[in-house]
């Protein structure tokens, strides 16, 4: 959501007022500046970096101002914490504020892993080149004989990297230094903290204390819209872990048809309106595989802006599968918004995998490799890739018809 | 306003049928571009339009709009648009404050067994509101109400029973008494033929497609994703010729961009032709 900026075409009453929200749109005039944000090319919407540089391209450039990130955690929550580690990481690094919230570690433990920055310029990956089709002549690729309807196409690639560069890489095997991290204004808020676990009012009051403790914080430090603009402003980064997990005093992840199945919902469309009011951006982690409701996990989605979900191929048999021998896991996109305009920057694959490097967590477009084995049998193929079938894509296919 | 669905709906701001309910509905899919299409549409149309925007804010309508070339600021301004915009109103609800006045209409946030009466009452005192205008005001047309969206309501915990009773309130009101029309959105997630899926909305997409005069359904296509090609929107309209209901149907494809939507015959796309 683009910085409260005063356009010159427009009138008055679209200015920063009290009841006007932070998605506006930017233009030339009197642009106010915040360290680790950067406007949107497609609409002219604020973007900070969510910490991976390969999601800030699936994202659309980065993740906007005032939106939420759903990520749907993998089985033992181990890329997903990875990913708000991230998050975080990138917040300490541009200067802007933390708020963590969980009900199961203390905030610190996950303050103290955060991934260390690599502060000098690294190269960026060069795009994979697909390996040409075998019908094309080897000296003219200009006119395409057989494939011509892919002659229009841009080439493959395989890594999902921006050109400009906007985020910064961070370094898995070390943790940041204590002196970077306590440079940065972190809040926290640990939910034994708040309620006691065997209280009765635990089980709806969990998240109407939470919301109500980062409202105070957000009036407080001045992220709010409606306080008197002033020469510096600042992003909050509110990252919220494994929510809706039974922790939070929930039974989503108990029961089939859970008794108070809204209060998530409502939670979550609390937690927009609050960010549509502010200078504030929310990456929240929710641990769908045990909710068994899937018209609950649509409401949900509807109401986070961005939702992708993460499918790690640790101990489950996709890990010895030589089909995946090159990834850690799977990703989907579940939801893409459209903010401020009509169209959604919808991503070109459906079917994605991530691995997680040393110095960096690359999303790829998901290859298969190809089959150069002197007996082609059948059954080896391995399970086919849980997606939605895409036009055009390379996809394995579950039928026994191969062309 | 998307010029080539005026003309599959034979509606233009000069004319179109009034007492008219239209249920916008999608199935795992997203139909929101065409309440901002029905926004602009009546605005144009210089109707006094009530619009509960629940699940975006103001900013994002009024963006949208302008792009459609409508003013939503200065439509509220000379008092055309009555805009509710729930993400507002919710937090002096969700988290209550001694300085803050509880807002009325959300008031089903804090106790969802309440129904939507307060919100009807909302409805019906910006509708009828009108009454007592000044001197020097404007006239404007018929009363159109516009909801995005009731099924968000589904998911804050109200009852589909009150969700049912507040669209019939609000067709009895808008419709038949003050001869005006009305817009609602309804979203659906699961499959056709999944069962075990979603009642809660099932019943209410039911409920609302008997009720409706003209059903705009938006899906994904049956073959896939497809980036070209954002969807099918199917449109129903009920008639009545004669003594006998008489039911059309008719099949688009559409794509939604910057400025607008197109909308095709199916396999008549510019990506594959």
């Amino acid at each position: 959501m683009a910085a409260p900026v005063n356009s010159v075409g427009k009138t008055s009453a679209d200015r920063l007022q009290v009841n006007c929200t932070s998605f506006q749109k930017k233009t030339r005039s009197k642009l106010i500046s915040i360290p680790g944000t950067r406007p949107s090319v497609q609409n002219g919407q604020l973007l900070v970096s969510t910490g991976v540089t390969s999601l800030d391209y699936l994202l659309g450039g980065g993740l906007a101002v005032g939106t939420v990130l759903l990520i749907e955690e993998d089985r033992f929550d181990s890329y997903s914490r990875m990913i708000l580690k991230y998050f975080l990481a990138e917040g300490v690094v541009c200067r802007h504020e933390l708020f963590v919230a969980t009900a199961q570690d203390n905030p610190d433990e996950i303050l103290q892993e955060l991934p260390a920055p690599i502060l000098d310029d690294v190269a960026v990956p060069k795009p994979v080149e697909q390996p040409r089709l075998t019908g094309e002549p080897q000296d003219s690729l200009d006119a395409m004989k057989i494939a011509w309807r892919y002659q229009n196409l841009p080439k493959v690639q395989s890594a999902l990297a921006s050109s400009s560069r906007f985020g910064h890489y961070y370094d898995v095997s070390k943790t940041m230094e204590a002196e970077i991290r306590q440079a940065a204004k972190c809040h926290r808020f640990y939910l034994p903290d708040h309620i006691t676990p065997s209280s009765a009012a635990h089980r709806v009051e969990s998240y109407s204390a939470l919301l109500k403790s980062l409202q105070e914080v957000i009036h407080r430090e001045g992220f709010d819209l409606a306080t008197p603009m002033s020469k510096s402003r600042n992003i909050l980064r509110v990252g919220l872990h494994s929510l809706g997990s039974a922790l939070w005093g929930d039974d989503l992840c108990c029961h089939d048809k859970p008794r108070y199945s809204h209060a998530l919902t409502t939670f979550l469309y609390g937690l927009r309106a609050l960010l549509r009011s502010s200078l504030s951006v929310a990456v929240v982690t929710l641990p769908s595989h045990l909710i068994q409701d899937r018209t609950l996990m649509g409401n949900i989605t509807r109401l986070c802006d961005n939702a992708i979900a993460l499918e790690s191929f640790k101990g489950s048999e996709r890990e010895t599968n030589p089909l995946y021998k090159d990834y850690h896991g799977l990703l989907y996109v579940r939801q893409v918004p459209h903010l401020n305009c009509l169209a959604r920057q919808l991503p070109d694959h459906k079917d994605l995998a991530f691995k997680l490097k040393r110095k960096q967590f690359s999303i790829e477009r998901l290859h298969l490799p190809p089959d150069l084995s002197e007996t082609v049998s059948r059954v080896s193929r391995g399970e086919p890739v849980g997606v939605a079938s895409a036009c055009g894509s390379g996809a394995s296919g579950t039928k026994n018809l191969d062309f | 306003m998307f010029t080539e669905l005026n003309s599959i709906l034979s509606a233009s701001p000069d004319s179109f049928t009034q007492e008219e309910f239209i249920l916008v509905s999608d199935r795992q899919s997203d139909a929101s571009f065409l309440i901002h299409h029905f926004l602009s549409f009546y605005l144009r149309a210089r109707c006094k339009v009530c619009f509960l925007g629940l699940v975006q804010s103001f900013c994002h309508y009024s963006a949208v709009s302008q792009r459609l070339g409508v003013s939503l600021t200065q439509a509220k301004e000379k008092g055309q648009l009555v805009f509710f915009e729930g993400l507002k109103e919710c937090l002096s609800v969700l988290i209550p404050n001694k300085n803050n006045v509880e807002s009325e209409a959300m008031n089903f946030l804090r106790d969802p067994p309440v129904g939507l009466r307060s919100l009807y009452e909302f409805v019906h005192s910006s509708v009828i509101g009108s009454g007592s205008m000044e001197e020097g005001a404007e006239q404007w047309g018929p009363s159109v109400l516009l909801v995005d969206d009731l099924s968000v309501l589904l998911s804050l915990g109200v009852d589909v029973g009150a969700v049912l009773d507040f669209s019939h309130y609000c067709k009895a009101l808008v419709c038949s008494q003050m001869q005006g029309n009305m817009v609602m959105l309804v979203r659906c997630n699961g499959e056709d033929d999944d069962l075990d899926g979603d009642e809660g909305s099932e019943v209410l997409l039911k409920g609302l497609t008997h009720q409706c005069n003209l059903n705009l359904h938006v899906q994904g296509l049956p073959t896939g994703y497809c980036k070209d090609i954002h969807g099918q929107m199917e449109v129903c309209w009920k008639r009545r010729q004669g003594d006998a209901p008489h039911m059309q149907k008719k099949l688009f494809q559409y794509k939604v961009h910057d400025k607008g939507a197109s909308f095709f015959a199916r396999g008549t796309s510019s990506a594959v032709l």
